[in-house]
């Protein structure tokens, strides 16, 4: 059992979710509430790390933050180190990879907010922000929280970004999903197979919370 | 005293074609009527600011809310409405009483609490004030609605729809809650309905919408005893809706005596007590005419009337005859036969013949009249 690599999954699970909810959050409310003109698009993209091979957005990725990138030029000279292959840039990937997993549940959950509902707090007084507060996000709650727990588990799992853009280095980019493979080609069978159960332990326990949540929602509006 | 009255005009050819302009005074209850797809509910979402129309001014009292020309919009969190939604529209995740303290925030924080208990009460809902809307009847929601809609001390309260959703039992219940509130309110009052029965009970006011555009507007009595109003007898059937008062009960006979501005009419209740203010709608296809005073008849109701308008359509068979009983105009629908048998022009003195069972009647706080400005 890689008790380091454990380590750096969790890190890097709950920084993407720090890093990822509050622009998960602006971005799903604003697909579900407002009408304008791109939305279509803005969706595509939002859903493109979906479709595409963890590796090809890998590569992509790997490049933009390449030190002959204008961001991996810029970031290497604010901290002093590449982008690449390092904890940071694993962490911007993760959270570019994630998209998905955190805006398209924030977005159901502000659209299962309803329209009449919205109306009436404005007409109850409160201003845009109040009625994000305390009308929208705690309606929409159950859809911020399964998109955390999606982009938890999925950053646990991810193997194809993680091992473009942060390679294999013990204790900052080398992920459990990372030493599972590493292990594997040591032919060391016990410890690949120990990591293999607690993520999939985690990937249970992930799935299970969001169906409760799911229940309780349909609960609270019947 | 400031003049608290609302004004409003809209008009724009699309997307939702809308072409009215009326006034409702503080007391006054305005009834919008119309077919569903009129746009009744875009009038409504346009004086709260949810909607935005091409051309409208909104004016509430010395308040502009809207004035598309001066490019003025208020936001609706800055206008003074309180709204009662069709489906209520509350916050599931709050209480009663949270739905309520939602909408006092005009008031300092530790006052809320109780000023929310005090409007639960005022609707009879202290009892269930910690449920949530999951847990409440659908009568119990629309007074949590109401309250809600009261508790932000509105300039102007609109309702839409407010009994599409509950059962007849509690539709009366709550008419008469809105009715006691009228009185004491002294606020604009706006309601949208597709049930002429609401317009009967709680009205003093009728817009009569139809694609959009206004038919007619006025006052309940002067409007409801139009002769000329086709849509409203094709859609409902003509009837002179009037307010009267009960001056007798003769529990016996199970008949009250209405007192009203032209004579009194007997009607079968039994549940009115004298004194009671109700009003009575007379439909124009169940009154007789007669140029003599009738005998031996099982009729109750017999009022000395002067023809004061005559309506028909060209292709129809039937007359709409106004007639004048004291200070009160009912209407008849009677066959053009009819007309040329009796002679019936214009300033015909004869028998108005009603029998009592045709007569609604319904509950109703008086209507305090007004000079409208």
């Amino acid at each position: 059992m890689d008790w380091q690599a454990l380590n750096v999954s969790l890190w890097l699970g709950v920084g993407t979710i720090v890093v990822l909810l509050p622009f998960g959050v602006w971005v799903g409310h604003l697909l579900a509430v407002r009408e304008f003109r791109g939305k279509g698009l803005i969706e595509a993209l939002v859903a493109v790390p979906l479709v595409l091979p963890p590796t090809v957005l890998g590569f992509y990725l790997l490049i933009t933050f390449g030190a002959r990138s204008p961001l991996g030029a810029a970031f290497e000279n604010l901290v002093g180190h590449a982008l690449a292959f390092s904890f940071p840039g694993l962490l911007l990937a993760s959270a570019i990879a994630n998209i998905p997993f955190v805006v398209q549940p924030i977005q159901r959950g502000f659209e299962a907010v309803p329209v009449d509902v919205r109306e009436a707090a404005a007409c109850c007084g409160l201003t845009p922000w109040q009625r994000f507060m305390r009308i929208e996000v705690p309606l929409a709650w159950p859809g911020i929280v399964t998109g955390a727990i999606l982009t938890f588990a999925h950053t646990l799992g991810e193997f194809g970004v993680v091992l473009m853009v942060g390679g294999n280095i013990p204790g900052e980019t080398r992920t459990l999903s990372i030493a599972i493979y590493d292990r594997m080609q040591a032919f060391d069978d016990r410890s690949a197979g120990l990591m293999a159960a607690v993520l999939l332990a985690v990937a249970i326990a992930a799935l299970s919370t969001i169906t409760i949540l799911g229940r309780r929602v349909g609960v609270r509006r019947g | 005293m400031a003049d608290r009255t609302l004004t409003v005009s809209i008009a724009q050819a699309g997307p939702i074609p809308l072409d009215v302009a009326f006034t409702c005074a503080p007391g006054e209850v305005l009834a919008i009527f119309g077919p569903s797809g009129s746009g009744k509910t875009t009038i409504l979402r346009t004086i709260a600011g949810l909607y935005a129309p091409r051309e409208a001014r909104v004016k509430a009292g010395p308040e502009t809310w809207l004035d598309t020309s001066a490019g003025l919009a208020v936001p609706p969190h800055r206008r003074a409405v309180g709204f009662v939604f069709q489906e209520y529209a509350l916050f599931p995740h709050l209480t009663a009483l949270g739905n309520v303290v939602t909408a006092l925030g005009h008031r300092p924080r530790r006052t809320r609490r109780q000023r929310a208990e005090e409007l639960l009460r005022l609707v009879h809902l202290s009892e269930q004030s910690n449920r949530r809307p999951a847990a409440l009847s659908g009568g119990e929601r629309q007074r949590v609605a109401l309250a809600r809609a009261l508790a932000r001390e509105p300039a102007v309260l609109i309702l839409d729809e407010p009994f599409a959703a509950v059962d007849r039992a509690v539709r009366r219940r709550v008419q008469d809650e809105i009715d006691e509130l009228r009185g004491s309110l002294d606020i604009p009052l706006v309601l949208v309905t597709h049930d002429f029965d609401d317009v009967v009970r709680l009205a003093t006011h009728l817009l009569i919408l139809r694609d959009g555009r206004a038919v007619a507007t006025g006052a309940l009595q002067d409007l409801t005893s139009r002769p000329d109003l086709v849509w409203l007898r094709d859609a409902i059937g003509l009837g002179s809706v009037f307010e009267a008062t009960v001056t007798r009960a003769l529990v016996s006979r199970g008949l009250v005596e209405l007192a009203f501005d032209g004579g009194t009419l007997l009607a079968p209740n039994r549940s009115l007590l004298v004194d009671a203010t109700v009003r009575v709608r007379v439909p124009a296809r169940e009154i007789i005419l007669a140029t003599e005073a009738p005998t031996g008849l099982s009729l109750h109701n017999v009022l000395s009337a002067s023809v004061s308008a005559m309506h028909s359509a060209p292709d129809a068979d039937h007359v709409v005859v106004q007639l004048l009983v004291g200070g009160v105009r009912l209407l008849a629908e009677i066959t053009k036969d009819a007309v040329v048998q009796l002679g019936i022009v214009e300033g015909t003195r004869l028998y108005a013949l009603i029998k009592s069972v045709s007569l609604e009647v319904r509950a109703a706080q008086p209507t305090v009249v007004k000079a409208r400005a």
